[in-house]
Parts: C-alpha cells; sequence; structure tokens
C-alpha cells in the first residue's frame, strides 16, 4: 500500500540551514547536507529545501548544494526558492534534485508548468500554493504570504494541475506558525477536487495533528519544519503513533 | 569491475552515479556504443515523456544496441518501461524486451503514484536478503501489468510489476538510487550478478 509520507522542510539561505535547529549530535548546526543526512537516516520520506537567499551567486551556490545533498542523501529531495526558468529547473535535476517546486513564477508566468511539464515530466514538478481566508474565501498570496493575488486558491490548484504539475504542496498562512494543526479542510477538498498528491503545510505542533491532516485532510504527504528541527516531534515517533492510527507508513 | 550508466538525455542520473558511489563502486556516464558493449553491468535510466526519451535513444542507435546486449542490464522507471513491448504514453514503441504493454493508471487513484510501496512476490536474485513488503520509492503515472516475467509486485489501483526480468535484462519500476537501504540492498544485488 502507498503510505503517507513525512517531509521536513529545511530554510536554506546561502547554502546554510537557516532557522535554529536543536541537534545536539550536529557537528555543524547549519550544514544542510549533514541535517539531511540525520532526517534520512531518522526515517524521513523525502525532504524539501527551501531557499530564501536573494545574492547574486544565488543559483550557483544552490546547484553546488543540491550536488552534495545528492551525493549522501539515499532518498527523493525536492528544492524551491525563486525558481523562475527552465534552465534553472535543468540545473537543479542535472545536479540530482528529484523534483523542485515553483510558486511566485507560476503564478506570474502559468505557462511555466506547462513549459517544465514538456521538458521534465510531470514527476518532478511540484507546484507550490501559499494560501490564507480573506472574508471566508481562500485566496492566493505571494511572497510567503504578504502580497494577495486576485487568485481563488481552488481555481488555480485545479489550473495547476491541468497545465499538468505532478503534486500541490499547499501552505496555509492562517494555520502556519500557529501550531494549532494543519487546514484540513482546505486540504480535504483541494484532494477531493483534484486527482494528483496534495501535500499539507503550515500547522503542525504535535503529533495528533498528523493524524487528522490525514484522516480529515486526506493528504497524501504532511510537511513541517520547527516541528522537527526542534525535536519537539521524533519522525520515528511520529511514525509509530500513525501506524497505531491505522495510516500507512514506511517504518 | 565496469558499470556504465547509458547517457541519453533523460533523467537523472546523477543520482544513481551517487548511489554506485555509496557503495564503493565507480560507474561511467557513456553513449558510445563500444563502451556500453564492453561494460560489465550497464544501467538503463530514465524519467520524463516515452515518446521523447524513445525518440532520444532512437537518434544515438541505442535502440538496436541495448536488446542485444549480453550482460546484466538494468533498466530504472521509464528506462524500464521502455525495455516492454510498448507504452500508451505518447503510442511508443519500445524495445519489446519484455512482453508486456505499458499503460496508464485510470482515474479511479491519483496519478501520478509519488511515494514508498511496499514491493512483494519477490523472485529474483535481485531481491537477495530483500523482506516481502519492504517500501520502495516510485514515481510513475503509467504502469506494466503483472506479466509471465514479473519479479516483484506492488498494489496501486491493482496489482502491477514493480520489477521485471528476462534473462539478463532486469527492470524496476521504482528507484532503488532514491530507495533508503532497501534500494542500496537492490543495486548492490544487482552489481554482484
Amino acid at each position: 500500500m502507498l503510505a503517507k509520507r513525512i517531509i521536513p522542510c529545511l530554510d536554506i539561505k546561502d547554502g546554510r540551514t537557516v532557522k535554529g535547529v536543536n541537534f545536539v549530535d550536529l557537528r555543524d548546526a547549519g550544514d544542510p547536507v549533514e541535517l539531511a543526512e540525520i532526517y534520512s537516516r531518522e526515517g524521513a520520506d523525502e525532504l524539501v529545501f527551501l531557499d530564501i537567499s536573494a545574492t547574486e551567486q544565488k543559483r550557483k551556490t544552490l546547484a553546488d548544494l543540491v550536488f552534495r545533498v545528492a551525493e549522501k542523501v539515499n532518498i527523493p529531495f525536492t528544492v524551491g526558492g525563486g525558481i523562475s526558468s527552465v534552465e534553472d529547473v535543468d540545473v537543479l535535476l542535472q545536479n540530482g534534485a528529484d523534483k523542485v517546486s515553483i510558486n511566485s513564477s507560476a503564478v506570474k508566468n502559468p505557462q511555466l508548468i506547462n513549459d517544465l511539464v514538456a521538458k521534465f515530466g510531470s514527476q518532478c514538478i511540484v507546484v507550490a500554493i501559499d494560501a490564507k481566508q480573506i472574508e471566508g474565501k481562500w485566496v492566493v498570496h505571494l511572497v510567503g504570504g504578504k502580497v494577495p493575488t486576485e487568485l481563488d486558491l481552488f481555481a488555480w490548484a485545479k489550473e495547476v494541475e491541468k497545465r499538468g504539475a505532478g503534486e500541490i504542496l499547499f501552505t496555509s498562512m492562517d494555520n502556519d506558525g500557529t501550531k494549532d494543526g494543519f487546514a484540513n479542510a482546505a486540504l480535504a477538498r483541494l484532494s477531493t477536487e483534484l486527482n494528483i498528491p496534495i501535500i499539507a503545510s503550515g500547522g503542525a505542533g504535535n503529533m495528533q495533528h498528523f493524524t487528522d491532516t490525514f484522516i480529515k485532510g486526506k493528504a497524501d504527504a504532511a510537511l513541517a519544519a520547527s516541528v522537527f528541527h526542534f525535536k519537539e516531534i521524533k519522525i520515528k515517533d511520529l511514525k509509530e503513533e500513525l501506524q497505531e492510527n491505522k495510516i500507512p507508513v514506511r517504518i | 569491475m565496469k558499470i556504465v550508466i547509458i547517457n541519453y538525455g533523460a533523467g537523472n542520473i546523477q543520482s544513481i552515479k551517487f548511489a554506485i558511489k555509496r557503495l564503493g563502486c565507480e560507474a561511467v556516464l557513456s553513449r558510445d556504443v563500444e563502451e556500453i558493449r564492453r561494460a560489465d553491468k550497464v544501467i538503463f535510466p530514465g524519467v520524463g515523456e516515452a515518446s521523447s526519451a524513445m525518440n532520444k535513444l532512437k537518434a544515438s542507435g541505442l535502440d538496436k544496441i541495448i536488446p542485444e546486449l549480453k550482460q546484466p542490464v538494468l533498466g530504472i522507471c521509464l528506462g524500464m518501461q521502455l525495455m516492454c513491448n510498448s507504452s500508451e504514453e505518447g503510442n511508443t514503441q519500445g524495445l519489446g524486451i519484455f512482453d508486456v504493454d505499458v499503460i496508464k493508471f485510470s482515474k479511479k487513484v491519483k496519478v501520478p503514484q509519488i511515494g514508498w510501496n511496499q514491493i512483494s512476490n519477490l523472485t529474483s536474485d535481485l531481491f537477495n536478503e530483500v523482506n516481502e513488503n519492504e517500501h520502495i520509492y516510485l514515481v510513475h503515472s503509467y504502469y506494466a501489468p503483472v506479466c509471465k516475467e514479473t519479479i516483484a509486485k506492488a498494489d496501486y489501483e491493482l496489482s502491477y510489476s514493480a520489477a521485471l526480468q528476462k534473462n539478463n535484462f532486469y527492470g524496476t519500476q521504482f528507484h532503488p538510487e532514491k530507495s533508503s537501504v532497501v534500494g542500496e540492498r537492490i543495486l548492490k544485488n544487482f552489481l554482484d550478478l
């Protein structure tokens, strides 16, 4: 049976992990490769690297990082953050990334999704969508949730699927950082109305939240950052609890 | 031992190269016919769309060479699918090594299938010391139905071929290079053939 996936997300700036990471056994807390190896050993199913640096050398630094991660890590990983062209994606995939995620660039130029899918295939194109509720409507936002667009979450998600994306990473800005759980009602609607996998993101605070997003939110995968980085939740414990709750996981 | 990864412009071959390196071996990327023929082990990767990958293979003449190889050959993901008779994707004629036609999952399930599924009914040296129902990583929209060359099955909508074998030709729908320690064991088994 296909397992539900647990995905730690690492924020990267200038080739280093950003968010304070609380791993006593880590020699270099800022080294994404070492952190990736630890997560891989602890049972993470996939990793996401989100590059938030804004320097001119950003592309090369990210490509170098991808190469070093691919060298060491034996599970799939996705790279996102500022990717805006076919050339960007080509370099990252050639360096060993399994998937790339695009966000603002897809909103600004939806044809980019078609172009990437035509060249690299659906399986490696993830479209990330950030949204929050405004007067009861889910509105897609850019720049980490700061800038609202005119797009409705569900309409945009359907367009993304139609243009060939292989997966959607949905972050609820209303839930992100709250540790109150994922946006399960919106997730369940996405999962029901679309026919591609949906990754839930934003709001993980405890293990029950993961159970809830897989059952109530019908999510195919769940992504989180701080609960893993600060060891509030150990992936091994999480998977054991999910298994007890009859959710298929890889142990 | 000389390990060649066929480099025909389709797929994430860096990951396979790294996975082999983690096993303490070296693989070279090549599209050179003689170099491929002389190799002890040949890996035939592939991601992306079937008909364009097949066109690239034909353009380099490798479509004629691969079916004649005598050493162990491992097709991975789209590589495995191209070793079949045909693929519904882009109405592609395959290399005809495995006597099965690749078809698309229906809309009863999410397509592509992405993630970790289990392999069972393991019947090949490729799975030495691999337990039944271990998880492996796959990403695919098309599949090879169960046939006489099936050496591992997975379930998604229905039971289908997770791996195929005919004589010296092996194919895995999953990515051993991305399937953690289980995948490493399977790759090692292939290199030990």
